[in-house]
């Protein structure tokens, strides 16, 4: 069995003229598209400006050696996501696992053994298009920065508490102006609603990480630390509002289908991780806080107000967001009345 | 102890590809001549590091041409280095004689 793999660009990184024309001569012939650098700020200047699938990295260079390299492209947030392999004679053992310690993704000892580069550089290559795939994958659904940090962080199924604000969002009614409704004009609707909500969201740094139907949920605050969650979340959902008005009037103006939602938020002490086997997993939150942000949710129903928050995440805004208590409410299951208050919109 | 080993050698032109050992044998006649003096200068200027760093190119590259003494003697150059000793002796010599055999090897090699 051939495994024919897709050539990558590659950086050979060598401070040594013959190294860099065997491994470069080498890695062209497995159809690989290699460019070379003869020093480590060399190289920096080119992984900066070039996107790189993969670098072959000396360890031993003047200017800025191998170690140092490393350092600053796992310290990159655009840097660390190319696997690095580090390239070093037999004696130099010692350093190569200080390498891998750091973060490297192999090594190879040379003079190089041209079946071992090939399976090397085709494995790292491979895993870092499943990385990149699984990564596209997280944007849909987070921010830039929880898809890498999910990334980094593994996929561990242990939970911890975090401190994180909840929003549940859901379509209370559609105002419809035709008499029957076409289903592929429903879905549509759908996921026009869908992308303008995630685009509020993930701005503002939160995650969706439940879609049910036509409701969603949200956590702010998880699964990476923010100061201001509370406002952030807030600010997410009166760009919700404000992007849902805009929508529906272009959709009046269409004689099409209009939508109004509820929004609930509530702040507190959840359980974060990830729930599910090997296999099937997702990130989600758990405990009262949860239960409470989805009852506050249903009461925007009865009250006849648009988004509406509890009062840790009240005391969490900035001045500039004007809210009003609407005094307390005992939701079904709570002993304890909950204080609400409602957000007000221009 | 041959200057080049010719099992290495053929190991290496079969994993180059005929085409470009010349380019090779010339990056190295080209590159170790450098080393050589850089390992000259250091020992003048008593910098142990830049000693170590072109013993060691010089041995990386002897080994990979086959060149083993070449690469034995730079070797051992870098290991005293890494010890921070730069005591030796007539080393100089004898490494810039063994690569001029080399050299003179390697320009016969080519195809």
């Amino acid at each position: 069995m051939t495994f024919k793999p897709e050539p990558g660009r590659l950086l050979v990184v060598d401070d040594n003229k013959v190294n860099r024309i065997l491994l470069s001569r080498g890695l062209e012939g497995n159809g690989h598209k290699v460019e070379t650098a003869e020093n480590g700020k060399q190289a920096l200047e080119k992984l900066r400006t070039g996107s790189f699938d993969l670098v072959l990295l000396d360890i031993e260079m003047p200017e800025m050696n191998g170690y140092q390299v490393l350092e600053v492209c796992l310290q990159d947030d655009e840097l660390r996501n190319i696997p690095i392999i580090m390239t070093s004679s037999l004696d130099e053992i010692d350093s190569v696992v200080k390498c891998i310690e750091l973060g490297a993704e192999d090594y190879l000892n040379k003079p190089v053994n041209p079946i071992l580069l090939r399976a090397r550089v085709n494995a790292s290559l491979e895993k870092k298009r499943l990385r990149d795939e699984q990564r596209k994958l997280f944007r849909t659904f987070a921010t830039k920065e929880v898809a890498d940090e999910l990334l980094r962080s593994g996929f561990s199924l242990g939970g911890k508490y975090v401190n994180a604000s909840v929003m549940f969002a859901d379509i209370r009614s559609f105002t419809t102006y035709s008499e029957k409704e076409d289903p592929a004009e429903i879905i549509e609707l759908l996921n026009s609603y869908f992308a303008l909500m995630f685009d509020a969201i993930t701005g503002h740094h939160g995650t969706v990480n439940q879609m049910v139907g036509d409701g969603l949920m949200a956590i702010f605050g998880a699964p990476i630390p923010r100061e201001n969650h509370r406002r952030e979340s807030v600010q997410a959902a009166m760009e919700m509002m404000n992007l849902l008005g805009g929508f529906n009037q272009e959709q009046a103006m269409r004689n099409k289908t209009q939508i109004q939602i509820g929004i609930g938020i509530a702040t507190g002490r959840v359980i974060a991780g990830y729930t599910g086997t090997q296999h099937r997993a997702t990130y989600t939150c758990i405990g009262d806080t949860v239960n409470l942000a989805k009852r506050i949710e249903d009461h925007t129903k009865i009250v006849q107000s648009p988004i509406l928050i509890d009062q840790y995440t009240s005391e969490g805004l900035s001045h500039d967001i004007e809210c009003e208590s609407l005094g307390p409410v005992i939701f079904k299951g709570k002993q304890q009345p909950i204080r609400i208050f409602t957000i007000k919109l221009d | 102890m041959p200057i080049i080993d010719q099992a290495t050698f053929e190991e290496l032109k079969q994993m180059s590809g005929e085409d470009f050992i010349n380019e090779l044998i010339d990056a190295f006649l080209d590159d170790a001549p450098n080393m050589l003096s850089n390992m000259q200068t250091a020992l003048e200027t008593n910098d142990v590091e830049l000693f170590r760093r072109n013993a060691h190119s010089l041995k990386s590259n002897a080994n990979t041409f086959g060149a083993t003494e070449l690469g034995a003697l730079a070797k051992e150059l870098e290991s005293m280095a890494k010890e921070n000793n730069l005591v030796v002796g007539n080393g100089l010599e004898i490494i810039n004689e063994a690569y001029a055999k080399v050299a003179e090897g390697l320009k016969g090699m080519r195809v």
